[in-house]
């Protein structure tokens, strides 16, 4: 009780000393929210897609690292996965990029443009309006993305911009559903049936299909999800010049993505690094300011205990409150972003982080509590042994 | 009377083998409640180790220290730490008061720190400060405080929580000759009230008026002791010249 009592009798006296140091915690708190959140953010461009997949395993042409622009899968090899035994389903999914354009001064808007075969894994569900349900038509089920981005709905026709040749093309196709968020190299995804991704997607001079639709990867939906290893294994064996793998190894491969998370999080540890340092550098030096009070208040018979209590009391709740300022502030600034702005805060990641930093004061104030605890009570008289 | 203070052959050596400084040597002394002590002598004398091994602050390196029949050198740290809080008042040179408590909660604090702030205590923390003529001081902080006020206040902590013995190290050091014989007035005026035994470290002999007996150490050793009324004023007298 005495420590609580001193802790927040120096807090109340020193407050704008106190205030600053919360204002520093808060703005660490900030940038390592937005750190962490821009990592979901631009995690979720790259791997959205494929981690919402409705197959347990993504199949690619072998010997093409896992690069979806490299990686062919014909017909043939379709074929001979879906007679694999295990296997549900398979889908074939065909990637490219285009524009949207729109006729009412909107800005451009790059998506990924996604060819699937209706009713197979790469289709994603449609949240409202209905899927593709013909392979040909010009039907696009579109990404909740470009639906809040640009305003567009069910019933709604985009234009799409596309360069065949030396050729720009414009597409109109027919807005019939809207999913969640499928994002795919960050940009949003637009599905289209496979027969009008052949029409409609950039191309160079020359057909490069002749007869046989080569898509970029096939989705595997499994008989029993839980058997993904053995399958990957048991396709690879049973299928020529193929890579099974699952989801996460999948989005994990798309270019930049590891690299991409592995920077931010250096970037978040180092935020938390400087958090701890900036802390204990500050109850550090206010613990050195203190010596002379520290040993007079040992001398009239303050225990040591007493004595750290305080401090680690003052260090907590400093601490505490600035990281509450902190998640805070970032959750309202993070409301006001625009979408399209890869900020995603998700429950997890931000409780997580709120948890770490809460612990950035006692971890900082360790070294100050044990120069505390050293303080001799003899420096009250000037003397020291 | 009964002594409440004893040192029996106390001596402090810093250091060790034949390069061991004697800070003290081989001191002993009594004193009883109710008395007022002055110590004093040239730097290095030896007074202020004296004082911290009279308050716990400081082991003797052999040699016994009392207070109230405890042994201070039997004591763990942590006991001798609450001995401290219970038994002995302190006032110091400097850095005194706790600078973010008011006047009267620096006063409270002893009171705190043994568990006894009621209401009672309160009051008497009140009278206590209006008796040091801070009546209208109390709710300062020490940095609103005159350096003679901010020693007033230290007398009243050293005072509230009624310990055995009063310790003060140069309790004037800051102050000029009037606030300086006000302070150590009082305090010795409270001391003898209140029947505590009190010991003044300090180096104004003028400040021998106030006490009943002084000791005077020289190389770690009491080379005087004077307790004739008339030899301590006539020291003190001589002192003012």
């Amino acid at each position: 009780m005495l420590a609580i009592y001193l802790a927040l009798k120096e807090v109340w006296h020193s407050k704008g000393r106190f205030l600053l140091i919360c204002l520093i915690v808060a703005l660490i708190t900030t940038l390592v929210l937005f750190i962490a959140a821009l990592a979901e953010g631009l995690g979720n461009g790259n791997r959205e897609y494929i981690q919402k997949l409705n197959g347990e395993l993504i199949v690619y042409q072998e010997n093409v690292d896992l690069s979806i622009p490299s990686s062919r899968i014909g017909r043939a090899t379709t074929n001979a996965l879906r007679r694999v035994g295990g296997v549900a389903d398979v889908g074939q999914v065909f990637f490219s990029d285009a524009t949207i354009v729109f006729a009412d001064g909107q800005d451009d808007l790059d998506i990924s443009l996604l060819g699937v075969e209706p009713g197979r894994p790469g289709e994603p569900p449609a949240l409202q309006g209905h899927g593709l349900g013909r392979s040909r038509g010009n039907d696009v089920v579109i990404d909740g993305n470009v639906a809040t981005r640009r305003n567009v709905g069910v019933g709604d026709t985009i234009i799409l911009k596309v360069t065949q040749g030396t050729d720009e093309e414009f597409y109109a196709l027919a807005v019939v559903g809207i999913t969640d968020g499928r994002q795919y190299s960050i940009r949003p995804g637009i599905f289209v049936p496979y027969l009008t991704w052949d029409k409609v997607r950039p191309q160079g001079d020359e057909p490069t299909s002749q007869g046989d639709l080569v898509s970029n990867i096939a989705v595997v939906k499994l008989v029993d999800g839980n058997d993904v290893v053995a399958m990957a294994q048991r396709l690879e064996e049973q299928v020529n010049k193929i890579e099974a793998v699952d989801r996460v190894a999948a989005y994990e491969a798309t270019p930049g993505y590891s690299a991409q998370q592995s920077t931010l999080d250096t970037q978040r540890y180092f935020t938390f690094f400087i958090g701890i340092l900036v802390i204990g550098g500050f109850f550090q030096i206010q613990t050195l300011q203190k010596v002379a009070q520290i040993g007079m208040l040992k001398a009239i018979g303050a225990s040591n205990l007493t004595i750290a209590l305080a401090a680690i009391t003052q260090i907590i709740a400093i601490n505490a409150l600035g990281v509450l300022l902190g998640a805070v502030g970032s959750l309202l600034l993070g409301l006001s972003f625009p979408p399209g702005i890869p900020i995603v805060f998700t429950g997890n990641a931000v409780l997580t982080a709120v948890g770490a930093l809460m612990l950035i004061g006692p971890l900082g104030g360790l070294v100050s509590v044990w120069a505390l605890l050293k303080v001799e009570p003899l420096t009250a008289l000037g003397l020291a042994q | 009377m009964e002594s409440v203070l004893r040192a029996e052959a106390v001596t402090k050596l810093y250091g060790s083998g034949p390069g061991a400084t004697r800070a003290v040597d081989d001191v002993s002394l009594a004193i009883e409640p109710g008395e007022f002590v002055a110590l004093v002598g040239p730097s290095g004398s030896g007074k202020t180790s004296m004082l911290a091994m009279l308050a716990g602050l400081l082991a003797p390196s052999t040699g016994k220290i009392q207070i109230a029949g405890e042994d201070l050198t039997a004591m763990s740290e942590a006991r001798r730490t609450r001995f401290r809080g219970q038994s002995i008042g302190f006032a110091f040179q400097s850095n005194n008061l706790v600078p973010y408590l008011t006047a009267r909660e620096n006063v409270e604090l002893m009171l705190r720190l043994n568990g006894k702030l009621d209401r009672k205590n309160r009051k008497r923390t009140e009278e206590l400060l209006i008796r040091l003529g801070l009546g209208d001081r109390m709710s300062n902080y020490p940095g609103q405080l005159s350096g003679g006020q901010q020693q007033r206040v230290a007398i009243a902590r050293a005072l509230i929580h009624e310990p055995q013995i009063v310790l003060a190290d140069e309790p004037t050091a800051s102050l000029d000759t009037e606030r300086a014989n006000q302070v150590v007035e009082t305090f010795a005026a409270l001391i003898h009230e209140q029947q505590r035994a009190g010991v003044m470290v300090t180096h104004d002999l003028r400040m021998c008026k106030y006490v009943d007996r002084v000791i005077r150490m020289m190389d770690g050793k009491v080379s005087h002791i004077l307790s004739d009324r008339a030899e301590i004023d006539a020291l003190a007298t001589l002192a003012n010249l």
